[in-house]
């Protein structure tokens, strides 16, 4: 049988999974951390807290108001210092909460024993109430609000959970080393997921670059039931939600809709963790896997890390030289994003910190496009890229959405496979941008 | 530390430029301009040196001196134009007409469209074309290919295959007889072809079709599509009355057939972008070369095929996208 894979496009960068044999390190603690009040995707979250306040470990320190919105807790314990705008790594000054550390007390209501609590007493809604109050959001980088995801609207049934194990992004290992040491809590994760959604079938989508992680979860699901685990072909976007799907179940999702629309819930693995944490140990999401990696790092490594932690600091234990380095990348180098400031915080969507060498951080000049059609060809959601960015740029809006821009997933095969070093997406991006505003003002009138 | 570089995703790149595009296909055209060079001997050395230079110092020129841009000669397009210019003109054309050919080809189908990627014609066939129409009788009076390594500029000259074939057509000469006074099939595939420089051997082209292929410089639908409509379209003919018609397989070794086939019709710039539309442009050009063959004033339709299909280019590009992922549209649009 030929591995399964995704229809249209795709490519298939270097994977340089450098850190890929680096066992998960426990993080030392910091001594202030920093929380972003808007580290999740939506409206960001209200500060519960002032000047003065002592906080624990696991104490809410935000609560997320808005339908789409998510808690933030406290990853430290100590006095906090400030509740004020904070430079963030998109240099955008936002509303944070700063904490001095003393100590390391815990909230008692978290279970930190080591035991792995298989059953779990909670019933579906209680399950959903438990992942909104851990402030569980989409750990593969998007950063979606979980809870969200789980209340399912009227009329629609999921028959799929679908398991997000590909770590298509290259140099990225968070999610493989996960899988690998934390396999058993993970699956119960997914049963948890299951019970919650109602539904008898999980599939775990992982790329065959990691045979191992695919061995070691396959063992365990053996012993759960309804859980499987598929191989899939190293191509990049893999793990893009709506690829996914498309490899696993043949099923794709149309134009402008969710998964649910194809009957799939989709979660990353690092969620699947999170919410086993948040139901059978009651522990807020606090703690991450970070893959900090790159050629100027001379020890690439995956921490678990407390969020808020200065990000400089996983820099200078995994051995950064920042004279060579000209880019750091929070995430992967295909859709990561480039920090401003390496003293910003880890967030809770911080899946790994790339260095990136002096000569490869500048882009290659920009010469005229030749027509070759390469863009169109790797292009996974089936658009003309080329196209997209002249009328992006244009602003020929109306033709933009003809063309479907709003389809754009921004996985950034297009500029990778450019030989005219083109800026498509920064086009796409404008695009996007300007057609969302005309879509709204349209629903307005 | 110095201060960080901060860009849009995504912060790698797949090394893909278009130099490497472009001097690969250099490399593919290699074989046939050496083969050119081995049948016609100095004569095709003359024209190959002179239309590249000639394409090259056109470019520079217009670049610095009327667009004032940097030249970017180091890319490797200009280079193309030049060989494919000479691959198709006879290797007695005089330097003075191989120059015009050059600026035409560089000059007015090329930079005056902006240069680079912004032109709609095929810039060599723009120049083939307009010296066949200028100069018809020079660029007619092909060198008969009797013996390799000619070394004498001044060789016979006569009439190619396809011109054979057609002038006997039209005094109803029997195709029996004509097929007896043209080269053997193999002759023909392998090399003996009396023509423009790179119409001599099929199967060199077809060669550096392949390395194009293997190197993703080039895909197959084209090509593809291109021959097979060349094959079934005067295959139907054939069959109706080979008395008539040539065997397709003739059409298919002779002339600029394979020239065209991989080196003209595959131009990324002037051919459409999505698979589907290749693939109904290789068709369109393969239907249009053999009505012109067949039908029409010229023996040989391939150059004219191609440009045609050029002018129609933006439209297959509207009207052939690419298959979408999740096809359903919103806004019932």
């Amino acid at each position: 049988m030929g591995l399964l894979t995704f229809k249209i496009g795709g490519i298939h960068p270097l994977e340089n999974k450098m850190s890929a044999q680096a066992a998960i390190e426990e993080f030392p603690l910091p001594t202030k951390a920093v929380f972003p009040l808007s580290q999740h995707l939506g409206v960001p979250a209200k500060a519960l807290v002032k000047r003065g306040d002592t906080v624990k470990v696991g104490q809410i320190i935000a609560k997320g108001e808005a339908f789409i919105s998510a808690d933030i807790h406290s990853s430290v314990s100590g006095k906090v210092a400030k509740v004020e705008p904070v430079l963030d790594s998109s240099g955008f000054r936002r509303e944070s909460v700063i904490i001095d550390v003393e100590g390391d007390e815990w909230d008692e209501s978290i279970d930190r024993s080591p035991e792995i609590i298989k059953e779990c007493k909670l019933e579906s809604s209680e399950i959903v109430k438990r992942i909104h109050a851990c402030g569980i959001v989409g750990m593969g980088g998007a950063t979606f609000p979980t809870q969200v995801k789980y209340m399912v609207p009227q009329g629609k049934t999921v028959e799929y959970l679908i398991i997000n194990g590909v770590e298509c992004e290259p140099y990225l290992t968070s999610d493989h080393r996960l899988m690998l040491e934390k396999g058993e809590e993970l699956i119960i994760g997914i049963t948890i997921m299951m019970k919650s959604l109602k539904v008898d079938k999980a599939i775990i989508g992982i790329e065959n670059n990691k045979p191992d992680a695919i061995a070691h979860l396959s063992k365990i699901a053996a012993n759960y039931k309804g859980i499987s685990v598929v191989s899939l072909k190293v191509q990049y976007p893999q793990g893009g939600e709506k690829q996914l799907i498309d490899a696993v179940l043949k099923r794709q999702i149309p134009s402008g809709k969710l998964p649910i629309e194809v009957g799939c819930v989709v979660n990353n693995v690092g969620t699947a963790f999170a919410i086993y944490e948040a139901v059978q140990k009651n522990k807020p999401l606090i703690e991450r896997i970070v893959t900090v990696t790159g050629k100027t790092v001379s020890k690439p490594s995956n921490y678990k890390v407390r969020i808020g932690t200065p990000i400089i600091s996983l820099i200078e234990k995994a051995g950064g030289n920042m004279e060579s380095t000209g880019k750091v990348i929070n995430g992967g180098p295909m859709m990561g994003k480039s920090l401003i400031t390496v003293d910003a915080a880890v967030t809770k969507g911080t899946s790994g910190i790339l260095l990136i060498e002096n000569e490869k951080s500048k882009r290659i000049p920009i010469l005229n496009c030749i027509r070759c059609g390469k863009c169109t060809s790797v292009c996974p959601m089936g658009l003309e890229p080329h196209l997209l960015s002249i009328i992006s740029v244009n602003g020929m809006n109306e033709r933009t959405e003809k063309e479907r821009v709003m389809d754009c997933i921004e996985c950034g095969s297009c500029v990778y496979t450019c030989p005219s070093g083109r800026p498509l997406l920064d086009n796409i991006r404008l695009g996007k941008r300007n057609v969302g505003i005309m879509i709204r003002n349209r629903s307005k009138k | 530390m110095g201060l960080l570089t901060v860009s849009g995703s995504p912060h790698i790149h797949g090394g893909l430029s278009v130099k490497k595009l472009m001097w690969g296909v250099v490399i593919a055209m290699l074989p046939a301009m050496l083969a050119s060079f081995y049948f016609f001997g100095l004569g095709a050395l003359k024209v190959t040196v002179v239309a590249v230079l000639s394409a090259l110092i056109f470019e520079y020129l217009i670049s610095k001196f009327i667009l004032k841009q940097q030249p970017q000669l180091q890319d490797g397009s200009a280079v193309i134009t030049g060989v494919l210019l000479a691959f198709n003109v006879p290797s007695n054309l005089p330097c003075w007409i191989i120059i015009i050919g050059a600026l035409v080809s560089i000059g007015i189908a090329k930079m005056s469209f902006g240069g680079i990627g912004k032109n709609i014609f095929n810039p060599a066939l723009v120049g083939r074309v307009f010296l066949l129409i200028s100069f018809p009788v020079q660029m007619t009076s092909w060198p008969v290919v009797d013996k390799a390594f000619p070394m004498g500029l001044d060789a016979i000259t006569g009439p190619t295959p396809l011109g054979i074939v057609k002038e006997g057509l039209k005094n109803g000469e029997p195709m029996s007889d004509l097929m007896n006074q043209v080269p053997s099939y193999t002759q023909l595939f392998l090399g003996q072809n009396g023509g423009s420089l790179g119409e001599v051997s099929a199967l060199l082209l077809l060669l550096g079709g392949l390395y194009m292929l293997y190197r993703k410089i080039i895909t197959w639908h084209i090509p593809i599509s291109f021959m097979g409509s060349v094959l079934i379209f005067s295959g139907i003919f054939w069959l109706i009355d080979p008395q008539m018609y040539v065997n397709p397989l003739f059409h298919l070794v002779t002339g600029g057939m394979m020239l065209g086939i991989f080196f003209m019709a595959t131009d990324m710039v002037t051919s459409p972008m999505t698979p589907r539309g290749q693939i109904v442009f290789g068709a369109g050009v393969g239907i249009i070369t053999i009505i012109i063959r067949n039908w029409g004033a010229y023996p040989e339709g391939v150059s004219f095929a191609i440009l045609i299909m050029n002018a129609l280019v933006p439209h297959i590009n509207n009207f052939f996208k690419p298959i979408r992922f999740g096809k359903e549209i919103k806004n019932g649009k």
